[in-house]
């Protein structure tokens, strides 16, 4: 649904060039929602804001629902007619809301569609229609100086899907509200995705909106994509930065020299199994548990277990091929003799 | 001089002053507001990213605004002339007036314009806007208070330039005072008649005041506006109540 190849974005200014984007691959699916994390500075502001060319790519290219909008005229401040009509296509949500403050909540959401050019009565019956979705059918005579920060995200979010967009952009649309409000918002956006269909490329800062929210990531460092996939890939990778951060077990213990500690990652259908009894009782051992997690990332439950087994790698090859075996993804973070696997 | 000497001679200069002032505030937010918008849009990063327009705009806005207004007013004699088909009286001493204030006036939209929030510009840009949208349903309804309050000041600005208009017949209440005060030693006169302008330029300063005041306020509620909007919404609306 949006692609971007080796997209790249170098800022000029007084001779000194500052690269934001230093060759971007991203492939969002339809109906996914889509996260780009990654800390200030990381590109990944200018990464959405290349997607409906707020920002004009240096050079690569980006294609939203098929359409090449690299290849559309126009500047940064002024766009020629056919990206102004695909950005239409593409509704955009903003970290401090953006609605004005001379139109009241109603206003806010007809004037997309003013610019469409939908007449009174249409306008009317749409607006009204939005606000209900996003629950705020009783504000439409409102001023935004009147509403929180949450219901002034909604607006902004029935605003973008005036339009009837296939894509939205959220860029950092949270990151202004607190954290019941953020779970709110995000299960708006979780629900219009599902609801609709609608593709959602957010970004953040915040590991617990990829947690709560996303399908698939990408990790930003320094104007790159350093890693990206469906969550479910990710943390099936057990070298995976964001996987880390995503389920971080650090504070948990390390277990005694001369035991082999594993790190057990179960997902959906494997986290009901009573792995842990069937391993103790087959072969007769001894299990420490160091500590464990069970979260739900994507929809789906994920456990994270880190436990210890007595004696070195050796003797443990059978119970860890046991293990694996019944699904589970196992890692040996540390052994008291021989090669970690 | 007797009450009614000097109510028969203000009357009409109070007339004359509010036609001046009246016709050359009309003509000036015509041509002065896309005179200001147009700087905003052409300086570096707006809309119509234009340098050396920019640069041509600007250099005459501040040439019209360093010349003194009585040396305006007597270089375009002419041109008043051609314009009105008369040099003297009121209707021509707003031609001058008008054109000394669209520099002021554009200089003034010009601040408030730029104020206006950079993601408005890109919210309305997301949503496919042109500029010709941008100007008309962004920037001056958001800019709006300002230009108001700057609509008042150029009010009040050419108040006070009418004065000076006598030097072409133009009448009006600064010319009377300088005429009776100043040439004929009518000192009380004089006063009494800077006393009614002080009022006027009161007046419409409060009532551009007040109208900033509303605009501004929109949706914040209190006072009259909530009396006008008795069904607006608390600010402390339940945001869970909403979510759930």
């Amino acid at each position: 649904m949006i692609t971007t190849t080796d997209l790249t974005k170098v800022y000029r200014s007084r001779g000194r060039e500052v690269t934001a984007l230093a060759g971007v691959d991203l492939h969002v699916r339809p109906g996914e929602v889509y996260g780009v994390v990654g800390t200030s500075g990381a590109g990944k502001s200018t990464l959405i804001r290349c997607v409906n060319m707020l920002e004009r790519p240096t050079s690569g290219t980006v294609t939203v629902d098929g359409l090449e909008l690299t290849a559309l005229s126009g500047g940064e401040n002024r766009a020629g007619r056919e990206l102004r009509e695909a950005r239409r296509r593409i509704g955009m949500v903003f970290q401090h809301f953006n609605l004005l403050a001379s139109r009241t909540v109603q206003q806010n959401v007809e004037l997309p569609l003013e610019i469409i050019g939908l007449d009174r009565t249409q306008r009317r019956r749409k607006a009204a229609e939005l606000l209900d979705l996003v629950g705020l059918g009783d504000k439409a005579r409102s001023y935004p100086n009147q509403l929180s920060g949450g219901q002034k995200q909604r607006v902004g979010i029935a605003r973008a899907l005036a339009g009837d967009p296939k894509v939205l952009l959220s860029d950092e649309a949270t990151s202004a509200l607190d954290p019941e409000t953020t779970r709110s918002i995000l299960k708006l956006l979780r629900d219009l995705n599902q609801q609709l269909g609608l593709t959602v490329l957010l970004i953040t800062h915040e590991m617990d909106v990829i947690k709560s929210v996303c399908d698939s990531a990408a990790l930003m460092r320094g104007g790159r994509v350093v890693e990206s996939g469906s969550l479910t890939d990710l943390l099936a990778e057990p070298a995976s930065e964001l996987a880390r951060e995503l389920f971080p077990l650090s504070e948990f213990g390390t277990g005694h020299p001369g035991s082999t500690v594993l790190e057990i990652t179960f997902q959906g259908d494997t986290s009901a199994q009573p792995f842990v009894s069937q391993l103790a009782r087959t072969y007769q051992i001894d299990i420490n548990i160091l500590g464990a997690a069970v979260e739900t990332i994507a929809g789906r439950m994920v456990g994270r277990m880190r436990v210890e087994l007595s004696g070195g790698h050796q003797d443990n090859v059978v119970p860890i091929g046991y293990l694996r075996e019944q699904g589970l993804q196992v890692d040996v973070i540390g052994a008291a003799n021989g090669a970690v696997a | 001089m007797t009450w009614d000497q000097m109510w028969e001679l203000m009357w009409p200069a109070t007339q004359e002053t509010f036609q001046m002032v009246g016709v050359a505030t009309v003509c000036t937010v015509i041509l002065g507001l896309p005179l200001g918008v147009l700087l905003v849009l052409t300086s570096k990063g707006g809309a119509l990213q234009n340098q050396p327009v920019n640069k041509v705009l600007g250099a005459i806005v501040n040439l019209a605004r360093s010349l003194p207004f009585i040396i305006l007013m007597i270089a375009l004699i002419s041109f008043t002339r051609w314009l009105t088909g008369n040099s003297l009286g009121w209707q021509a001493a707003t031609v001058p007036l008008t054109v000394g204030a669209i520099p002021f006036f554009a200089r003034l939209v010009e601040t408030s314009v730029r104020e206006v929030d950079r993601g408005l510009i890109e919210a309305v840009q997301s949503m496919g806007g042109g500029t010709w949208t941008l100007v008309r349903k962004t920037l001056v309804p958001e800019a709006l208070p300002g230009i108001v309050a700057s609509v008042t000041t150029t009010i009040i600005a050419l108040i006070g330039y009418s004065a000076m208009a006598g030097t072409v017949g133009g009448g009006g209440l600064g010319d009377l005072a300088y005429r009776y005060g100043y040439l004929r030693f009518e000192t009380a006169f004089m006063w009494i008649i800077v006393a009614e302008i002080a009022i006027i330029v009161t007046i419409i300063q409060l009532a551009g005041d007040y109208a900033v005041r509303r605009l501004a306020n929109r949706g914040q509620g209190g006072g009259r506006t909530r009396l006008l909007r008795p069904r607006a919404a608390t600010p402390e609306a339940d945001e869970s109540a909403v979510a759930s």
